[in-house]
């Protein structure tokens, strides 16, 4: 626990401070890039002629669009509609017709297309009736305020993506006392929240104060790393402005990746470790970006949807890098092409830092809330590492990993596909920050192997339910047959006995059905005397002949429910002895069997 | 999946093997050097041998494995092993035994368990302690260093170029030359025959063979390895935990025993210059696919190795200890790893 003496600390004017800080395990010093993109002020990219508006923008359910093809849609109009709690809506961030809503490429790291809204714009960039501001925001109901953001479509900004108005409800259980604002930026290459602290100060302020007051925290934490002295300055004068020195704390933090993970950051600001598995909630903290605060300010003081975002358009394969204010929507291409185009031969495009960004096969993927960064390396930036060699444990991906594990014993495990032992060295703690990758001397992907393994062990532990599930429905069936077997045979066995019982009294009882015939012949001799009589006793025959048949009905129909049990149990202990590989075709089969069953019985 | 980088990140490597093998080569500058000052042109007659050899050895094992050697060549490790293992043997040793040597390290140590980063053993270390149980003579007879006041005094002649490729090559002498007129016990071996025939350190430090605190010349050699290794930790191709807490295991388990009796043990600093502590704390003992690699394993390791030597040396059977106490370290290092794993960021405890 050193405190840190930043460069900068104290020097600045306004709510900064020279607070005591703290530091997290490992991280490295990366050539940070960002005069290439932040010496130029931020610029309004022009309308495109199409928007492409994913519908699933956010971590939770996709939007459901709730325009139709054809229709005309006017700027911050509502184009898909939040399903569920966890999910947000989606607005036109232009003016124009709806032309399809249909599959499109996304940037996704799967580079799957996904279900979007294409819009075709006219230019007039019209806007449409917004709720109206909540200017008093601090005389408003906090849950007045979370609906207003979440019909605002805002999720964090920052890259995750999570709906912002489900972290700002931490709920009562867990009481909030600080809010950190993330302005660390910690990526190389990335300067869109440089540069909107340094133009919006006074907008992401307005945001601190809206969420301190929907938390009820008291304070606000807003960490900037020291390479960016410009924003930390304006924001430090905003907060003066503002008036809110006393509870809004800009804190410069030195550059060291990834400061700006939330966990790290967390740490760095309050000494606080978010517990494994766990939310910052659980200290008292809630976390969100700059960009988000922006948002926020946006949507309760001008009732704006988050239609728009700062995007970094950089790398030294564009030739004019920088930063624009671009619709979401608007296609990567655009942004290039508004840069003056490519420079020559590119290594990778990449939607997000260096460190942690994925790969884009085309730059016709739109702009999503999430995309803080266009990035064109060069073969020279970004160089072909080449065959990864043999790991030598040199331990220097120890040294750097900020949640401090062991990655090279997690890429052994990985390698072999040990994916307990991979969890017992908690891979479930990796950020894929890319610390580990970026120092091996080998040039092994590790990232890679732990995406891997994360996925496998996904995968397996799905497959690992859906097992169990069936192994119970199984079990339940069994349980099932096997009482109603129980209950056939209890009345096959009562039915013998009643049906012995009659015999004995059957016999008994012959002569009196004799008497009875015998009787109903002469009613039926002097029937010609008192017809009516004789159809009573038939009546009485007729019942007697029946009871045996109905008595055995249930049993019956019960019969064909026992005999089809043995294809459909074998199916079933398959996939209920958690075979691990068992195929989900497998266990749909035993579901099907089962739910037919279930008819038949 | 191991075909290069899908997924992030898609910065620049700043890393390689072989510029980290390199660095390990050039640290070795200065105690080359310094040995070759003392010890003649043997020492680096035989580097020169030990890298052949190693690198054939590797290309050969690598093409009966059928496994792409020139990646493997590439990374100097077989050459890094060779000269450690060089540093270590006598300047007299026949060509035919450092060639076995290196067979041993190279073959069996290294490639028989998948190559580099699966070897348990460190493989220069394997090699040497193979030539020193088979052919104990050999591995132990050391040239006197070329320090006059010595030579004089003991009657011994230092060796030139021709002497010593004739004497690697064809094991043949001199002319008119006995073993005894060019050999000489090191430090160590001295220290040890000395108090083992009950003479008290006061008495045995009269002889010229001894310098400020380790022996003559040797001194400035593990001198040349501690600059060398001073060297690798700017370059932070090594961190301190292993080294200091090898040298400081070593010195501190010799301060107790020197302070006790500073008549039948010798000194902290003996313990550090006179041997191979310095290269072994900084060069062999660091050997990162064979060590520790949690920091706080690394510290055990390293104590653990330092104790070992000193009771190896005041004790054992042979006068050095550092490549029997670091492979014996070897083998519990994954033991070692298993229970000092780090707290995770977020855990409460650590496992293991």
């Amino acid at each position: 626990m050193f405190n840190i003496a930043s460069p900068l600390a104290g020097l600045l004017p306004g709510g900064e401070s020279t607070r005591r800080l703290w530091h997290f395990h490992g991280g490295v010093h990366l050539p940070d890039e960002k005069e290439l993109s932040n010496r130029t002020p931020v610029q309004g990219a022009a309308i495109p002629a199409q928007l492409v508006i994913p519908l699933q923008q956010h971590i939770g359910a996709p939007a459901r669009p709730c325009v139709g093809v054809g229709d005309r849609v006017l700027k911050g109009q509502l184009i898909g509609e939040p399903q569920g709690y966890i999910s947000a809506p989606v607005h036109a961030s232009s003016s124009g017709i709806v032309r399809a809503i249909e599959l499109r490429e996304i940037p996704h790291p799967s580079g799957l297309s996904a279900p979007c809204v294409v819009i075709e714009t006219d230019g007039e960039d019209a806007w449409a009736e917004l709720p109206q501001p909540l200017a008093d925001f601090a005389a408003e109901d906090p849950n007045r305020l979370r609906e207003r953001i979440r019909m605002s479509g805002i999720v964090g900004m920052g890259g995750a993506s999570f709906p912002s108005n489900v972290k700002l409800n931490p709920g009562k259980d867990q009481p909030i006392d600080t809010l950190v604002i993330n302005g660390a930026e910690c990526e190389p290459y990335i300067t869109c929240d440089d540069l909107l602290m340094r133009e919006q100060a006074t907008d992401i302020v307005d945001g601190v104060r809206i969420m301190l007051h929907i938390l009820g925290a008291g304070r606000c934490l807003v960490g900037i790393e020291d390479n960016k002295p410009e924003a930390a300055e304006a924001m430090c004068a905003a907060v003066a402005a503002a008036g809110v020195g006393d509870r809004v704390e800009v804190v410069v933090i030195p550059t060291l990746y990834p400061s700006g993970g939330e966990k790290q950051l967390i740490r760095i600001l309050t000494g606080k470790e978010v517990p494994s598995h766990g939310i910052p909630a659980q200290v008292g903290i809630v976390c969100q970006n700059v960009g988000t605060a922006c948002a926020v300010a946006d949507a309760v003081l001008r009732g704006r949807p988050l239609i728009e975002r700062y995007v970094t358009a950089t790398g030294r394969g564009i030739a004019e890098p920088r930063n624009y204010r671009v619709r979401i929507g608007t296609p990567a291409a655009d942004l290039v092409a508004a840069s003056g185009g490519y420079t020559g031969e590119l290594a990778k495009l990449v939607a997000g830092g260096p460190m942690m960004g994925f790969r884009l096969d085309t730059d016709a993927v739109p702009i999503t809330k999430a995309t803080n960064c266009i990035l064109a390396l060069t073969p020279a930036e970004s160089p072909d590492p080449g065959e990864p060699l043999a790991c030598i444990r040199c331990g220097r991906c120890a040294e750097v990993c900020p949640a401090q594990l062991l990655p090279q014993q997690m890429y052994w495990h990985a390698r072999a596909k040990d994916l307990d032992k991979v969890q017992d060295y908690n891979l479930f703690d990796c950020i894929e920050c890319g610390c580990c990758a970026h120092v091996c001397p080998s040039h092994i992907p590790l990232v890679q192997y732990y995406r891997y393994a994360k996925t496998e062990s996904w995968a397996r532990e799905k497959e690992k339910r859906a097992a169990e599930h069936a192994r119970e429905r199984h079990a339940a069936r069994e349980a099932r047959l096997e009482r109603q077997e129980r209950e056939r045979q209890a009345k096959l066995r009562k039915q013998k006995e009643l049906a012995a019982a009659k015999k004995k009294v059957g016999d008994a009882g012959a002569d009196d059905k004799k008497a009875a015939i015998e009787a109903a012949r002469k009613r039926a001799a002097a029937k010609r005397a008192a017809a009516g009589k004789a159809a009573g006793a038939e009546g009485v025959q007729a019942d007697a002949a029946a009871k045996p048949a109905a008595d055995a009905g249930p049993g019956a129909t019960n019969q064909p429910d026992v005999a089809p049990k043995p294809p459909a149990s074998s199916t079933g202990d398959t996939s209920g002895t958690g075979a691990p590989r068992a195929p989900a075709a497998n266990d749909a089969k035993a579901h099907a069997a089962e739910t037919a069953d279930e008819a038949r019985a | 999946m191991d075909r290069g980088f899908i997924s992030s990140p898609h910065s620049a490597r700043i890393n390689r093997v072989d510029w980290v093998m390199l660095q390990v080569c050039l640290a070795l500058v200065p105690g080359t050097l310094a040995l070759a000052w003392f010890f003649g042109w043997g020492v680096l007659i035989n580097m020169g041998l030990a890298a052949v050899f190693a690198v054939a050895a590797e290309f050969l094992v690598l093409k009966l494995r059928g496994r792409p050697a020139l990646p493997a060549i590439r990374d100097y490790s077989a050459v890094v092993t060779a000269l450690l293992f060089a540093l270590t043997v006598p300047p007299t040793l026949p060509w035919w035994l450092t060639l076995l040597g290196i067979l041993f390290a190279i073959v069996i140590v290294k490639q028989l368990y998948g190559g580099i980063g699966y070897n348990p053993f460190n493989p220069a270390m394997a090699g040497y302690v193979f030539l020193l149980i088979s052919y104990p003579v050999a591995v132990t007879s050391w040239l006197p260093p070329d320090v006059p006041a010595l030579l004089d005094a003991r009657d011994l002649t230092t060796l030139s170029f021709l002497d010593s490729a004739r004497l690697i090559f064809t094991g043949a002498l001199p002319p008119a030359q006995t073993w005894d007129a060019i050999t000489a016990a090191t430090p160590l071996d001295e220290m040890r025959t000395m108090l083992d025939q009950g003479a008290t350190i006061d008495v045995i430090r009269q002889s010229p063979l001894w310098g400020a605190f380790g022996g003559h010349g040797w001194e400035w050699v593990s001198g040349g390895f501690l600059l060398g290794g001073l060297y690798l930790l700017w370059r932070r191709v090594i961190t301190w935990h292993i080294p200091v807490a090898m040298l400081a295991g070593l010195a501190v388990m010799a301060a107790i025993f020197w302070g006790i009796d500073p008549q039948t043990h010798p000194s902290p600093a003996f313990h550090l210059f006179a041997g191979g502590a310095m290269l072994g704390a900084f060069f062999i003992a660091t050997d990162p696919v064979t060590a520790c690699t949690t920091k706080r394993g690394q510290l055990i390791y390293g104590v653990a190795i330092g104790a070992l030597i000193f009771v190896i040396r005041a004790w054992g059977g042979y006068p050095d200890a550092v490549a029997f106490s670091v492979l014996l370290l070897n083998i519990a290092a994954p033991t070692i790893d298993q229970y000092t794993q780090p707290r995770v960021f977020g855990h409460k405890r650590a496992n293991g």
